[in-house]
């Protein structure tokens, strides 16, 4: 499989925001007419394409029902569905200190809405350790929400052992997925997860615009959608349907970018999320062993790659991370992306508040030589400064 | 020649609709999607239409795999 054939002369180590670049395959699924919600034979073609995108995370994430899935526009309206959908005045959530303001800003709303809030501290490298979730939890805990893999440190959190202790204690546990579906095995039954937010635009290859939220079987009755609208079915009726996935897709969908997203999903699957992650860690070994024998750069986050996705912040001694970004662009064609990366938490965890990092996030169409590359530049970025 | 005798089945949503229609198509069930004849539904949607001779066969590929509302004859 080979990347879109348009690609610059440039190292894009920018993957945790968004991939790039994009499979061919992608770019062609997204040509095309996407006509509206109608029973005439143009409109279902539309409707066969969603379908087929439902379908194929499905098989990802390990669901025996595509229905399940809603389509959303990134995975943070899909946590501003599960959030404020599920948590009431009253109830308890659990948190770890590791969480992107997706999760932080909606939990921080509610909490002024007199939901109660722990937010379990993690290790420095980012690990938050089960043991501290089970102290947490109180008779009117409703939910633990955790991040499957941090942004910043790319610290990957035990999800399946967290499952186990919300299901064996009765409550509800989502998982936000935006750095992990399609570079990390995920399987909602195994891991028992009840609520699922994912992003489209990273590691699942598809466009920017396109996201959505795994929502298990009977959640939905009490889990109130963020809008309400036209759906296309029960036209009769002027309440919103209770059934999935219409309850949580109102007015007409992006199809458009779905396509490419179903495009994207069918590229992960054909490749195997196994051998992605195989070639993403080691990429992230690589580079990580490369700074460790550089002076003067400080690297955040578990020290070895198979605990962490492809997601390495580091810094360097005497350079400020924007100054560093912007060396890196200018000289030498390195995207990447430095301060804080919207996760004050994860940063205070880490003790890199207000400073922030240089975040590399790499990705499947990296290479070796590009990590070598990095490792000179760092190379001579961190030989003009002082070291601490 | 006796007239041809149909049966469709109503789904929650065209998102239903569609699952069901790949299905029969894996199956290689015969049927057509119509739009909801208007004596048996108010909706703005489409059903899946099969002969009456392939309704158990419909049935049983559908069962436990999507959730029809109703299966009126026609």
């Amino acid at each position: 499989m080979q990347p879109d054939p348009g690609a610059d002369p440039i190292i894009y180590f920018d993957n945790a925001a968004t991939s790039w670049p994009k499979p061919a395959e992608m770019i062609e699924a997204m040509i095309g007419g996407s006509p509206g919600r109608s029973g005439h034979h143009r409109s279902l073609d539309a409707g066969r394409i969603i379908l087929e995108t439902r379908e194929a995370l499905a098989e990802l994430f390990g669901s025996n029902d595509s229905l399940r899935i809603a389509f959303t526009k990134n995975a943070t309206e899909a946590l501003n569905i599960a959030l404020p959908g599920i948590l009431h005045s009253g109830d308890h959530v659990i948190t770890s200190g590791m969480e992107h303001n997706s999760v932080m800003r909606p939990l921080r709303f509610l909490e002024t809405q007199g939901v109660q809030i722990s937010v379990v501290s993690c290790s420095g490298d980012g690990r938050l350790n089960p043991e501290d979730v089970l102290a947490a939890i109180r008779p009117q805990t409703r939910l633990l929400v955790v991040t499957h893999a941090s942004n910043v440190t790319g610290t990957i959190q035990p999800i399946a052992e967290l499952g186990q202790i919300v299901r064996d204690h009765g409550f509800l546990f989502c998982v936000d997925a935006a750095q992990t579906a399609g570079a990390l095995p995920i399987h909602v039954d195994e891991m028992a997860i009840d609520l699922l937010a994912f992003s489209g635009h990273k590691s699942l290859f598809g466009p920017q615009g396109t996201g959505g939220l795994y929502i298990r079987e009977g959640i939905e009755k009490h889990l109130q959608p963020l809008m309400m609208g036209g759906t296309g079915s029960r036209s009769e009726f002027e309440v919103q349907p209770d059934f999935m996935p219409d309850k949580y897709e109102s007015g007409t969908p992006n199809t458009i970018g779905l396509a490419g997203l179903g495009a994207g999903v069918r590229f992960v699957l054909a490749e195997g999320v196994e051998a992605i992650r195989s070639k993403e860690e080691g990429l992230t070994e690589r580079f990580l062993k490369g700074l460790a024998s550089l002076k003067g750069i400080t690297v955040y986050g578990p020290p070895d790659a198979a605990s962490r996705t492809a997601v390495v912040s580091f810094n360097v001694a005497g350079v400020s991370p924007s100054e560093a970004s912007l060396e890196l662009d200018e000289r030498f064609g390195i995207l990447c992306r430095p301060g804080l990366h919207c996760a004050p938490a994860a940063h205070r965890t880490i003790g890199t508040f207000s400073r922030g990092t240089i975040r590399f996030g790499f990705g499947y169409f990296n290479n070796d030589e590009e990590i070598s590359f990095a490792l000179e530049a760092i190379q001579s970025l961190a030989g003009g400064s002082t070291e601490q | 020649m006796e007239q041809q005798k149909y049966i469709v089945f109503l789904f929650p949503s065209v998102s239903h609709t569609l699952k069901a229609e790949k299905i029969l198509k894996e199956q290689g069930i015969a049927h057509k999607l119509i739009p909801v004849p208007r004596h048996i539904g108010s909706d703005c949607g489409v059903c899946l239409r099969v002969t009456a001779d392939r309704q158990d066969a419909a049935e049983s590929a559908l069962q436990g795999r999507v959730n029809w509302e109703e299966m009126v004859f026609l």
